[in-house]
């Protein structure tokens, strides 16, 4: 999964719906864990700012 | 590497944290807030609605940070008509930078410590035990020692995951969400109105929350599982196209509303969690600032119970759960399976609904006549729901 910082908004959406806690935020930036990754896409259908790709189809 | 020594660490200095912080520093507990950002309060991803009794409780009511105070809620339905529902005075939209600062002045006059620039990056555990909070302050990884952690770390909490609670949401528990300051429109200063429908915004609603000087909130909330194909910001726009082309965007912040019941387990020994971080938001409309400080007040005082009877285990911690489910989280789960019906609900009945308030005359309107008419027009459900609506937003 990708994010692409210049659209994310920092607001941890996304975060709260990783099943398995790959995502980490800091007061200016927002990374997720690949290897933690599972890419069940949850984090991309939430995102409001629509900042993040990647999921499988 | 520092160390230092506290009864409570509280991470997070939102509503949650500021309210738990200061009920157990009162109480005489010693208590550390970690704040992430520079300041509380910012940025601001919030509607900043509030009723006034809800927030009276815990701070003096001060015009300023107050940026409007609504008399009346006005909704829309998926074809067009409008209904106004009235309870006057009960409702304020919130500066809620200012709002979030004063409750945090409120806990360092009571003796708390808080660090800003302070990012929780996880606990210290001495085998199973959660003795502390390992945190980043300008570069440097300290450790602050306690017997309590309280988490009030918002929507994003990780203190919960670190503890091995589920707190991941499902989708269909969280709505999505973008709100635009706007200027450059009258809006009615004293009203807030609510739209509905499948096509305007699925699962949710869009929200205008008036502030001071012609400018108002204007948000979305749609419900993440009907999110893949079309975000929130494509709805909003076409409504802006629609609604208020003439508008100035002043700025934009994006957000996630958890809209679970709660979460089945946010207590164990020596950790306790609060506000978004538990999930202890009004399904139903989203609202969250008056129930993560009454969660906060509660589990501020369990804590400096407990550090006076020396016991910090779970078992003496469930003192918060039983509370709270007492004061409100029974109400929750009822809103809760009300807002699943809410999802169900197709657009004739939301027509239907806003039709049924229309027939109330303005100076007659009130939940008991809204009820007796909606009963005899029909549909239980949809009596059910306005009811559930109403007193939920305007408590
Ligand atoms: C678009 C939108 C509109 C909303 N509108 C309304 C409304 O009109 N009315 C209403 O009542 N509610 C509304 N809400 C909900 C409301 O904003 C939240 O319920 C409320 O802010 C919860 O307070 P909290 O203290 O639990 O969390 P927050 O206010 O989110 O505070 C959490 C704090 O923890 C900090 N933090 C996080 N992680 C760490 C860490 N690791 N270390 C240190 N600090 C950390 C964060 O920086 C933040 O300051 C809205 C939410 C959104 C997104
Ligand atoms: S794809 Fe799923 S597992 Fe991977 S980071 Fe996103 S939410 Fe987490
Ligand atoms: S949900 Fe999107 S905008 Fe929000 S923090 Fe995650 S990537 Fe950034």
């Amino acid at each position: 999964m990708i994010i692409n910082r210049e659209l994310c908004d920092i607001c941890g959406s996304c975060v709260a719906v990783c099943p398995v806690d790959a995502i980490s935020v800091s007061e200016f930036c927002v990374t997720i864990n690949q290897d933690k990754c599972i890419e069940c896409g949850n984090c991309q259908q939430i995102c409001p700012a629509r900042a993040i790709s990647g999921a499988k189809k | 590497m520092k160390h230092k020594n506290y009864d409570i660490v509280v991470i997070g200095a939102g509503p949650a944290g500021s309210v738990a912080a200061r009920y157990a520093a009162e109480q005489g507990a010693s208590v550390l807030m970690l704040e992430r950002d520079r300041e509380a309060g910012i940025p601001v991803r919030c509607a900043e609605g509030v009723s006034r009794n809800g927030i009276a409780p815990f701070i003096d009511i001060n015009p300023k940070w107050i940026a409007a105070t609504i008399d009346s809620a006005c909704l829309h339905s998926p074809d067009g008509e409008q209904a106004y529902m009235y309870n006057n005075g009960t409702g304020y939209v919130l500066e809620r930078r200012l709002f979030d600062t004063e409750l945090c002045n409120l806990a360092i006059t009571t003796g708390v410590e808080m660090l800003t620039k302070a990012d929780a990056i996880g606990l210290e555990y001495s085998g199973e035990k959660i003795t502390g909070v390992r945190f980043k302050h300008f570069g440097e990884i300290k450790i602050a020692n306690c017997s309590i952690v309280i988490g009030a770390d918002g929507v994003e909490s990780r203190v919960g995951r670190w503890a091995g609670i589920n707190t991941a949401l499902a989708l269909n528990d969280i709505d999505t969400c973008v709100q635009y300051t706007v200027s450059g429109i009258d809006f009615e200063s004293d009203a807030c109105h609510f739209y509905f429908g499948k096509k305007v915004s699925p699962g949710g609603y869009i929200w205008i929350f008036p502030k001071s000087g012609n400018t108002a909130n204007i948000g979305i909330g749609i419900s993440g599982d009907l999110a893949a194909e079309k975000g929130p910001k494509a709805y909003l726009d076409e409504f802006m196209k629609r609604t208020f082309p003439e508008a100035k965007v002043n700025y934009t912040v994006f957000g996630g509303v958890p809209t679970a019941w709660g979460l089945k387990e946010y207590i164990k020994d020596n950790i306790m969690l609060v506000g978004d971080a538990a999930r202890q938001v009004n399904p139903i409309t989203g609202g969250g600032i008056v129930q993560a400080m009454i969660a906060a007040g509660i589990a501020g005082q369990v804590a400096a119970d407990s550090i006076k009877a020396g016991d910090q285990s779970k078992k003496f911690l469930l003192r918060y759960k039983k509370e709270w489910d007492s004061k409100l989280g029974k109400i929750q789960k009822t809103m809760y399976s009300m807002k699943e019906r809410f999802m169900k609900m197709d657009d004739s009945k939301f027509n239907n609904l806003v039709r049924l308030c229309q027939s109330i005359p303005k100076e007659e309107f009130s939940l008991k006549k809204l009820f007796s008419v909606a009963m005899k027009g029909d549909p239980l459900l949809v009596a059910e729901i306005a009811r559930a609506f109403v007193a939920s937003k305007l408590k």
